[in-house]
This record gives structure tokens, sequence and C-alpha cells, in this order.
């Protein structure tokens, strides 16, 4: 696969995950998404667990994949802060999959922060990739 | 009552503080160290034989969990969309024959024939306390927990009330209270809906060396309490000695709550009363087990990627382009 097309299963890749990771709330059934014909699924959160961590196994394999390209790279000060985002988000995703196994429990305030970090490393990407997107926009014109 | 007692004596799990249980387990232990030291997961047996639903253990759950009922703030936020109901039990706390905020176990009976026998039975209701509960492993917001313990309990000062763990839980066990808990200072009109409710084994007495109140209330000793190892054997012995029959054991992948029944499950939960608040008893197969398998591909993943990436450096390969 050349990097073209492994750029676009990535953009993908965090697209769905997005979406499954925000169809953990009950906010689809709440604003209709889910009355939307063909779009039920949205409100089952079963289906979207399943779908999350599988695809959770694509980003972490491409995370992965990239982590030996990117340490070649110079970096500037949005992209470390990029990467930690990204860090962040791979490792309290890791341990939401480990608390989840029959056999394992954390502590109930871990679990809090976990996953409000979590949330928050994605709300704070998303803030992160804008602000790239923006500059890299003023620099061309 | 004493075989209770002695039963969860036996977890080594009393600490010295209050109560009888408490004196008597410092005296053989010498401390309260078993508390902090080893946390044992906790399992109950309910030998449904005995039960006489006198509902002594439901009046002893609402008077030692009282302090942690809600206390609503009326009137409600108004909430959008218009759909978006307000669940209010505030005004109707001494219902007490269905699961509500302030009514964590009721007492179900189911009466009928069985191999031409009549039969009677009380049955009492409440969360099993999964070993891998939805309710807890599937709340997004981190509010629902299950602790060394095996207690799964939902923080009240955090849940936001949008009730995925009622969806989620096989019995539908978690109750809403509307007009209470940290959505009142987000969004209270576009988000959350209160704060969700249910027996928590009454952690805050086992945490303090004690009992459950409803296993200590039951004048039949219906309940019995320790490790789940141990009572676990013990159910399987009893329903083996008395032909009974067993519930919980594998339900949802398995509970830390066991009912031993003369009856077969699948005839008391056509007897007993279902709906809202009146959770089934018909078998229910593990949620997890596509999860349990794809978390072994999710630690997996960054390994094999990591060492793609490195033998695709290693051999040379050129640049990339930079995109996050
Ligand atoms: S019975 Fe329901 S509420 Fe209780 S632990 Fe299991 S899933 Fe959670
Ligand atoms: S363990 Fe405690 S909270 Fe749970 S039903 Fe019994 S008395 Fe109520
Ligand atoms: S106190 Fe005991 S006998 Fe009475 S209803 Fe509860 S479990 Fe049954």
């Amino acid at each position: 696969m050349n990097n073209r097309a492994l750029n676009l299963v990535f953009r993908l890749t965090v697209f769905a995950l997005l979406f499954t990771g925000f169809a953990q709330m009950p906010i689809f059934a709440r604003y209709y998404l889910a009355d939307v014909p063909g779009f039920a699924w949205t409100a089952d959160y079963h289906l979207n667990h399943v779908l999350h961590y599988g695809l959770a196994v694509v980003l972490l394999a491409l995370l992965g994949w990239r982590l030996p390209l990117a340490l070649r790279r110079r970096w500037s000060a949005s992209a470390v802060l990029a990467a930690l985002c990204w860090a962040g988000i791979a490792i309290t995703g890791l341990v939401r999959v480990m608390k989840n196994q029959p056999d394992a429990f954390f502590s109930p305030t871990l679990v809090m922060w976990v996953d409000w970090t979590h949330l928050g490393f994605v709300m704070l990407l998303g803030l992160v990739i804008l602000a790239r997107v923006l500059a890299a926009r003023r620099k061309a014109a | 009552m004493r075989m209770n007692r002695r039963s969860f004596l036996a977890a080594g799990l009393a600490a010295a503080a209050g109560s009888v249980a408490g004196k008597a387990q410092a005296g053989e232990t010498g401390s309260g160290q078993a508390v902090v030291g080893g946390e044992v997961v906790l399992a109950t047996l309910l030998d449904l034989s005995k039960c006489i639903g006198c509902g002594a253990c439901v009046e002893a759950c609402r008077e030692a969990n009282a302090h942690k009922y809600p206390e609503p703030v009326k009137p409600f936020p108004k909430m959008y969309p218009a759909k978006v109901k307000a669940a209010d039990w505030s005004d109707k706390r001494d219902v007490d024959d269905r699961l509500t905020p302030y009514n964590w176990l009721f007492i179900q009976t189911a009466s009928g024939t069985y191999d031409g026998e009549p039969f009677e039975l009380n049955i009492p209701r409440r969360c099993l306390h999964c070993q891998n509960p939805p309710c807890a492993n599937l709340c997004p917001w981190g509010a629902a927990s299950k602790d060394g313990r095996g207690i799964v309990s939902i923080n009240d000062e955090i849940c936001l009330g949008g009730s995925k763990c009622k969806s989620v839980c096989p019995w539908h066990i978690p109750e809403r209270q509307t007009g209470v808990g940290l959505y009142l200072k987000l969004a209270p009109s576009l988000a959350g809906n209160g704060v969700m409710y249910k027996c928590d084994r009454c952690k805050d007495r086992i945490a303090a060396g004690g009992i459950p109140a409803c296993v200590e209330a039951c004048p039949e000793g219906v309940q019995t309490i320790g490790p789940r190892d141990e009572i676990l054997a013990q159910a399987r012995k009893l329903a083996e000695e008395t032909g009974g029959f067993l519930y919980g054991d594998t339900e949802n992948g398995g509970t830390n709550t066991f009912y031993v029944s003369p009856v077969p499950f699948d005839v008391l939960n056509q007897a007993v009363e279902k709906g809202p608040g009146k959770p089934h008893l018909a078998s229910v197969a593990n949620p997890f087990t596509t999860e349990d398998t794809l978390a072994r591909a999710v630690y997996a993943a960054p390994l094999a990627g990591l060492a793609a990436g490195v033998l695709h450096l290693v051999r040379g390969a050129t640049s990339e382009d930079g995109n996050e």
C-alpha cells in the first residue's frame, strides 16, 4: 500500500472512531439520528462498542507504523502537542480495554479519570489539528 | 444469621470498627488490615427455599441507604428535545414492589406448579454485581465501576443520568431520578437527565467491616455473603444436595449473586411479574465474548505496527508525507 492509500485508511479510521466513540454517549437517540431510516444502529451501544474496538486495532497498528518514521522528522511545537494527544488517546484507550476484561479491576477514581482524559485528549487533538490546518492555510495564502 | 456472620468472618474481611462481626474479627487477626491488604471478591448466596417474603431485608435496605437517596431540585430544568422525559420518584418514595431510585431491593413472588406440585417462592431482587458488568464497562463517563471486592456501583456525584447502564444491563436494574447530580451544573437542558441508582452492596458498611443490611436483617438466613469461590462452592453443593437449580453463576458472563431454587428458573421466569423495575429470571449469555477476543488484537496492534514500521525503515524506504 502506498502512502496515499495509507493516509486515506488512516483518515477514515479516525472518522469512524470519532463516530463510534460519540455513539458511546446516549446522544444519537436523543437527537433523532437513530430515527433516520437506516441509522437505528447508531444507538446500538454494543454494536458501536465492538466497532470501536475493531477500529482501534487498525488505528493502533497505523500509529505504531508511523512512529519510527515520525521520530526521524523534525518536530514543531504543534507536532509535539499532537503526538502527545495521540499517545494520550492510545494509552487511555488501552487502559479502558484492560479494565473491561472480566478478571480486571481498576479503582473507580482511576476509571473516571481515564474516561475523562480519553475524551479530553480527543477534544484537544481536534483543536491542535484545527490550529495546524489554519496555520498552514495562512502560510499558503 | 449466625451462619452468615461466620462465613463472612471466614472471608477475613471484617475490620475492627464497630460491629459485632468486626470485633470478632479483630480478635482473630489482630487488626483491620485484611480490608486494606487483601481485597477478596465477594458474592452472596440466596437460598430461595428459605425466603418467607417478610420484607425485612427491603426495609433494612431502605433504612441503611436512605442517606444516599436523591433529594432533587424542583422544578426540573426544561429538557430538549421535548421527547426527553423526566423520571421522578421523589413523591413515590414508599413504592417497594419494584426497583426505584428509592428502593434498591424488592421481593418478587412466583407461584404455580412444578412436577405436579404447587409452589410459591419469594425472590429478593436487586443488582447481581456482575463480574464483567456491562453497566460499568460501557459507561462512557467513568461513573459506574467495579471495585476490588467485585462491587459494582454508580458514583452519584458524576453520573449524568443518561441511563445507558440501564439499557445495557440485561435486567435493566439501575433506576433514574431527574433533578439531581452533575448534569445540573453542565448543560441540563441539552445533556444528561439526573442520576442512576441501584444496590451498591452496602459498600460503606462492608468497608467498615460490616455486612450488607439486607443480609443482616433477614430472620431466615436466606442470604450468605463471603468470598466468591467459597460461596459458589456452597451454592453448587446446596443445589446438588437439594436437587435445586442455580442462577447467576454463568449469567451475563458470571455474577456475584447466586440464587438456589427448588424450582427451575425458566419456570420461575414464567411465573414472576415482569416489567419496568421488575427484572426477569431468564438465562443471559456473556455479552462480551467479541470484545474479550478483540482485546488481544488491541494489545498486539501497536507492537505489530511498530515492528512493521521499523522494518520498513530498515529496508531503506524513503520519505513519508507529513500527516498526523
Ligand atoms: S446486574 Fe445490571 S446493574 Fe448490576 S452489575 Fe450487572 S449489569 Fe450492572
Ligand atoms: S446489599 Fe445493601 S444496597 Fe444492596 S440490596 Fe442489600 S441492603 Fe440494599
Ligand atoms: S428478610 Fe429474608 S425472609 Fe424476609 S423477604 Fe428478605 S430474604 Fe426473604
